[in-house]
């Protein structure tokens, strides 16, 4: 039917009047206009991304050609610069992850399958504001609220776990360490590790979770059996999202950590801190001039490239996951 | 009829085996009970060992109120009930955890905030101000000239390129714009501000520093969120809407600027303000881009300017001396609490741009 139907319509629209054929000539090209522009808008974002990459690199290559020692004072190759600050970024940004993983698919079971529906959507508006908390509210909370309130808690640690590198000390009576900065990062990679999960276990779909039920599964054998095997590759795109995240956040841990440059150290209970490339740039950046803003694009360039590595992990994970299932 | 008489016999005879079938189920009076028992236990506990220590009371709490419940649970109503409780209450427990920090904020952010969030903050600069007094009007206006053209750049792109995607992108171009939308969610914001500063150092030569440079890098943040709504809000639009307007022999661009736009424009219009809740509170880049000042500067094309996330961090990184050090502190709670009702009123509007533009008839 279909087929013998357009045929039909184009040979009534062909021989049309000419008043048609000059209006349509007129539409065509507004149609290639518009077409023109949004592909514009697309290769815009082509260029722009070409641009993040061209300046780092050209704003970082006199660094990389410069004497090492020019950059930080007993630095003897480019990797004794960089990575200390390689070190810090990855090690804060693993820590978060570590207490925010277990946290937000919590959170997001709890919102998916625990709350009842009419509240689930506002309490996932609940998790978006958190995520929409500017960085440097966090940082002054953390600097204000959660480190006098943890520094009890460090000397706990100190006099139990004392043996262990992390908790080594001398704890820091200020309470600026890097437990403190990573509690607040964790709290802020939460909302895009929930909203993720979240918004995977609610496609779980519906048939698994009825044959659960009616095998007489539990609500948690439900989700141990129908929901988390189902989401798995979305909770682990989920958390390198969060990952990334963490590796580029500045302003809590610029704000919170007062850190010793060029140390490389496990402790997260001292006033000795590792120093991380993102917070680093921000404090360093204002006051630089020369040679020294080059080394920062240097690191600014490191960071980028590590958080496009881990965001193209992610979403290979996702991309993977869904053309296996479809 | 035949059918209950056959089933009747495997009933009674399954009284041997399955005990799961007839287990009891606790009676919500006593979880209620454990409850009660459990917060007492925490309070008994605490208070003559430990003073008043609320964290300690809701942890010993928490910790009888697990162990009980699994207990009973499990001698009632067997193992997988149990752990099924069990995991009930961590779940519910997690998420009070993140409430938690959440109201924390807010809580100190209102209570800090309001000693300066008087007049003076916002008709004030920071101009010949030291110690005590100044406001941040400076500040202010500097973040909603920044945040407005970053804006005016991002959203016709950003919804240009979701256009795009969903209407015309096929191929390998479609593709590349997609990942690197990917890609581009994920720059760390510091990155955005080198980007700026590296443009703009190679456009009007090093070190410089102005507004416009702050909104191409907040562009830069915003530009992909506002594509990921939009794209989902256009790739909502019903199908038959479409071969409708084609069927009655609307051209394609037409078709998009009057059937698919208006349709999606509640959805678009939410992402697009959720983007800016998003990117004025970004404090980084704009610390690279932008700089800092002591007073207003109505020109983002020349000269530093001063936003309301620099002045809460420099208000705090750099107090001044004496009694300058707590006025300043006051100052940087103020900017905070400002930001943080700027955010709260945008993500209100959100709801209700969503509510109000919902096409009728459109779940």
């Amino acid at each position: 039917m279909s087929t013998n139907l357009s045929p039909d319509l184009d040979s009534t629209g062909a021989p049309s009047t000419p008043d048609t054929v000059t209006d349509e000539r007129g539409t065509q090209g507004a149609d290639r206009i518009f077409s023109g522009v949004s592909t514009g808008a697309g290769i815009v974002i082509l260029l722009a991304l070409a641009g993040v990459a061209f300046f780092l690199v050209k704003e970082a290559i006199p660094a990389i050609t410069a004497d090492p020692a020019e950059l930080s004072g007993n630095a003897e190759s480019l990797w004794d610069f960089l990575a200390p600050l390689v070190f810090g970024t990855v090690y804060a940004a693993i820590l978060a992850l570590i207490i925010a993983t277990p946290l937000a698919i919590a959170i997001a079971l709890f919102i998916s399958h625990y709350a009842p529906r009419k509240l689930s959507t506002s309490l996932g508006y609940l998790t978006d504001i958190l995520a929409a908390v500017p960085s440097v509210v966090f940082g002054l909370w953390g600097l204000f609220v959660l480190a006098p309130l943890l520094v009890p808690l460090m000397g706990v640690l100190e006099r139990a776990l004392g043996w262990l590198p992390l908790f080594a000390g001398p704890v820091a009576n200020s309470g600026r360490t890097l437990l403190v900065a990573t509690l607040v990062l964790a709290v802020m990679i939460l909302p895009i590790i929930t909203a993720i999960s979240r918004e995977i276990f609610l496609q779980t779909p519906r048939l698994h979770e009825e044959a659960a039920l009616a095998l007489g599964a539990t609500r948690w054998e439900l989700i141990k059996m129908a929901v988390l095997p189902y989401a798995r590759s979305g909770i682990i795109s989920a958390t390198m999202l969060g990952l990334g995240r963490a590796l580029g956040e500045t302003m809590a841990l610029a704000l919170i950590l007062s850190p010793t440059p060029g140390l490389i150290s496990l402790n997260i209970i001292s006033t000795q801190n590792s120093q991380a490339i993102a917070p680093n740039i921000a404090l360093r950046f204002p006051e630089s001039s020369g040679l020294a803003i080059n080394g920062l694009f240097l690191t600014g360039l490191v960071l980028f490239v590590i958080t496009f590595l881990v965001n193209f992990g992610a979403r290979r994970i996702t991309s993977n996951a869904f053309s296996g299932a479809n | 009829m035949a059918s209950t008489q056959t089933r009747e016999p495997l009933t009674t005879g399954s009284d041997t085996t399955p005990t799961s079938i007839r287990q009891g189920t606790l009676a919500s009076n006593t979880v209620i009970g454990i409850a009660a028992g459990s917060v007492a236990a925490g309070v008994g506990i605490t208070l003559p060992l430990f003073g008043a220590n609320y964290a300690l009371m809701i942890l010993i709490a928490t910790a009888c109120y697990m162990v009980a419940l699994y207990s009973v649970s499990r001698r009632t109503e067997g193992a997988r009930r149990a752990t099924d409780r069990m995991v009930t209450t961590v779940v519910s427990l997690a998420f009070a955890l993140a409430v938690l920090p959440l109201v924390s904020v807010i809580y100190t952010v209102v209570e800090k905030g309001t000693a300066r969030f008087d007049m003076a903050f916002f008709t004030e600069t920071m101009r010949n101000v030291v110690g005590v007094g100044g406001g941040a009007s400076h500040a202010l206006i500097g973040t909603l000239i920044i945040t407005a053209l970053a804006a005016v750049i991002s959203v016709p792109i950003g919804i240009m390129t979701a256009v795009y995607l969903v209407e015309y992108g096929r191929g390998p171009l479609a593709r590349a714009v997609t990942l690197l939308v990917d890609v581009m969610t994920g720059i760390p914001s510091i990155v955005a501000g080198l980007f700026a500063a590296g443009l703009f150092a190679q456009l009007a030569g090093p070190g410089t520093k102005n507004g416009f440079a702050g909104a191409v890098a907040l562009s830069v943040l915003m530009v992909p969120i506002v594509v990921r709504s939009a794209e989902e809000m256009i790739r909502l639009v019903p199908n038959e809407l479409r071969e409708a307007s084609y069927g009655l022999g609307v051209p394609k661009w037409r078709t998009i600027t009057k059937i698919v736009l208006p349709t999606s424009i509640g959805g678009i219009l939410t992402g697009v303000t959720l983007a800016i809740a998003r990117v004025i509170g970004e404090t980084a880049p704009l610390l690279i881009a932008v700089g800092t000042t002591d007073s207003t500067n109505l020109n983002p094309f020349s000269d530093r300017m001063e936003t309301l996330p620099i002045f809460a961090y420099y208000s705090y990184q750099q107090p001044g001396f004496g009694e300058g050090i707590q006025a300043s502190y006051d100052r940087s709670w103020a900017a905070s609490l400002t930001l943080m009702l700027v955010v709260m009123v945008l993500f209100g509007l959100a709801r209700v741009l969503a509510s109000v533009l919902k096409p009728k008839g459109l779940k």
